[in-house]
């Protein structure tokens, strides 16, 4: 039985089109997308009101979740890590979590044949 | 002779018939119109053209005040804009009811104590509910209406988004019946004896002199701005301005709607300062909307200039209160002054709105969201010091034929220091009348109503806690 992973990665908002539709291209269709809001080690960017600066310390950012046998995770990393770059502090991460039990609602099929 | 011959001589025939008759017909126009039963006098003529002349006055004094009704719509998107998204139903509300407040209270009480028969300079004593007005009456009273709720809503912005709603109201009325229309009476009533304004007043006889506002940069922003500072002061600062006594930025919700609110108080302005030549026949009118858009857009590019030098990037919200602080200042000398004196009273003004917000905050440490005070009454006072500074005078230059402007030049222009005297009366006038007695006003609808809302109602904000329904419902979950 092929073992099952979850790919989180979290990206610049206006990187999602690019992405998704890389995904798509390249046969992964299917995915989960939130917003999110978060920060990394540089604490948020720093905006202006009113002739003051002020931090905004939590950014927005897009979530997207994908999962998928393991075999194929390397590929989709380089394929959202390759359109979500920009080469900006705050491009964001992409984490992998192995999954125990994928059941599709509709049918009751369980695990790969539920992907 | 063959057919078509005398065809032909027929038609000719009644052609000439044709031109005939025509002729006898404008023969005898000519006799009507030269008898002496039909005449036109030279004195018909006059009378008539007087006539067409009110009836021009009439109409352009309605365009102007639906121009200056418009600017509540402007004061309630800017309000609304430069402020949290949770507090926009509030605001709104406030706006509004000052408009509805301003027509019914300016009719019972306020216009009679502004414009009502003097007693001492210092009051108006009848005409309330309009009584005995007639065609020419209604029309003044229209166009002084809408100017009266600006004050009240100059005080709204500077304490949006923590001050009790029925407070407010009762604040509103009583600005609309006693603040504003008593200042004004002092002004622009015309009484022989008014306080700042009239010939018989001791205060004019003594400096030689009238005070002159031509559009009210004393009497609607002065008094609108000075209010709000005592209000600002007693209601405090909203929860989280301050921290160690540094002003933490707290950024409104919507630029555009602030943009929109601001370019649709600019355009109000053009009857706010046209309108207050009272005059559709007035030589002047197009002078003063010149001047007046000059003083406004200098003002935006001197705010954005600073912003630009002391942060790196134009700042939006302060560039709009630039052109906002240039109108106010020029309200007041539009009628009396130079385009090229518009455009130093505009500079002048766009530096006093970067100075004055930021003094608010560093050094008062006021919480005033929208600039209001820094906008209506520092410019206020600086439009009314300017017509000291810059006026040309009646009679003069380009001022030849003028009949509403400063009487005389100002120091600039050879006048010496006495007109700027009497508009420093003005100026420390405001300040005492509008701070004072709104001082006064706001401290005892604190005891008696409560000034600020609790700090749980701020925080969750007045949308909800004033008026039980959020401006933007659809971003709350609602469970089946």
């Amino acid at each position: 039985m092929t073992r099952m992973c979850k790919l989180e990665a979290i990206i610049k908002p206006l990187k999602l089109h690019q992405v998704k539709d890389a995904l798509e291209e390249a046969g992964y269709p299917s995915l989960t997308v939130t917003d999110v809001k978060g920060r990394g080690q540089q604490k948020g960017i720093v905006q202006q009101w009113r002739g003051k600066q002020y931090c905004v310390d939590l950014l927005p950012k897009t979530k997207i979740e994908i999962v998928l046998p393991e075999d194929k995770v390397e590929e989709v990393i380089k394929v959202i890590q390759s359109t979500a770059y920009t080469g900006e502090i705050g491009d964001g991460k992409i984490f992998v979590i192995p999954i125990e039990t994928v059941v599709r609602i509709r049918t009751g099929e369980r695990n790969g044949d539920a992907l | 002779m063959p057919i078509e011959e005398k065809e032909a001589k027929n038609g000719m025939l009644k052609n000439v018939q044709k031109i005939g008759k025509l002729l006898i017909v404008i023969c005898m126009m000519f006799i009507s119109l030269s008898s002496p039963a039909l005449a036109t006098t030279v004195e018909e003529n006059a009378q008539a053209i007087e006539g067409l002349q009110t009836t021009l006055t009439f109409l352009w004094l309605l365009i102007a005040s639906g121009l200056v009704f418009f600017m509540h719509a402007g004061f309630s998107l800017v309000e609304t804009g430069l402020t949290r998204s949770k507090n926009t139903a509030n605001i709104l509300m406030k706006n509004f009811m000052t408009v509805v407040i301003g027509i019914l209270v300016y009719w019972a009480v306020g216009w009679g104590i502004m414009y009502g028969a003097d007693a001492a300079g210092l009051i108006g004593t009848n005409q309330f509910f309009l009584a005995g007005a007639d065609n020419a009456t209604w029309n003044s009273w229209f166009f002084q209406m809408v100017f009266a709720a600006t004050g009240a809503t100059i005080v709204s912005g500077a304490m949006a988004e923590r001050t009790n709603f029925k407070a407010y109201l009762v604040y509103c009325i009583l600005m609309v019946a006693v603040i504003y229309p008593i200042y004004g009476h002092w002004v622009w009533s015309g009484a022989d004896m008014a306080l700042l304004s009239g010939a018989e007043s001791p205060i004019v006889k003594a400096i030689g002199v009238a005070h002159h506002d031509f559009a009210g940069s004393g009497v609607v922003h002065s008094i609108g701005g000075y209010s709000a500072l005592a209000g600002v002061l007693l209601v405090g600062a909203r929860i989280g301005k301050f921290k160690d006594g540094k002003a933490i930025p707290i950024p409104g919700h919507n630029l555009t709607i602030a943009f929109l609110g601001t370019l649709i108080l600019a355009l109000g302005w053009l009857g706010f300062n046209g309108g207050s030549t009272l005059n559709a026949n007035d030589p002047y009118m197009n002078l003063v909307v010149v001047n007046t858009f000059l003083a406004g857009a200098v003002g935006a590019v001197t705010t954005m200039a600073i912003t630009w030098m002391k942060t790196g990037k134009p700042d939006p919200s302060l560039t709009a209160n630039g052109l906002l602080g240039g109108l106010v200042a020029v309200t007041a000398p539009c009628g009396s002054i130079s385009n090229w004196g518009a455009i130093a009273i505009g500079i002048v003004a766009g530096i006093i709105i970067y100075a004055g917000v930021m003094f608010n905050e560093n050094n008062l440490k006021l919480d005033d969201p929208v600039g209001a005070i820094a906008v209506h009454g520092y410019c206020g006072t600086w439009g009314l010091i300017s017509v000291g500074l810059f006026s040309i005078g009646i009679g003069n230059g380009i001022l030849a034929d003028a009949s509403y402007a400063a009487a005389v030049p100002g120091l600039f222009y050879g006048g010496g220091i006495s007109l700027l005297l009497i508009q420093l009366v003005a100026v420390v006038t405001t300040m005492a009348w509008g701070f004072g007695l709104s001082f006064i006003i706001f401290k005892i609808l604190d005891a008696v109503i409560g000034l600020r809302v609790s700090e749980e109602e701020e925080i969750m904000g007045l949308d909800i806690s004033e008026h039980g329904i959020r401006a933007y419902p659809e971003y709350l979950m609602r469970e089946e």
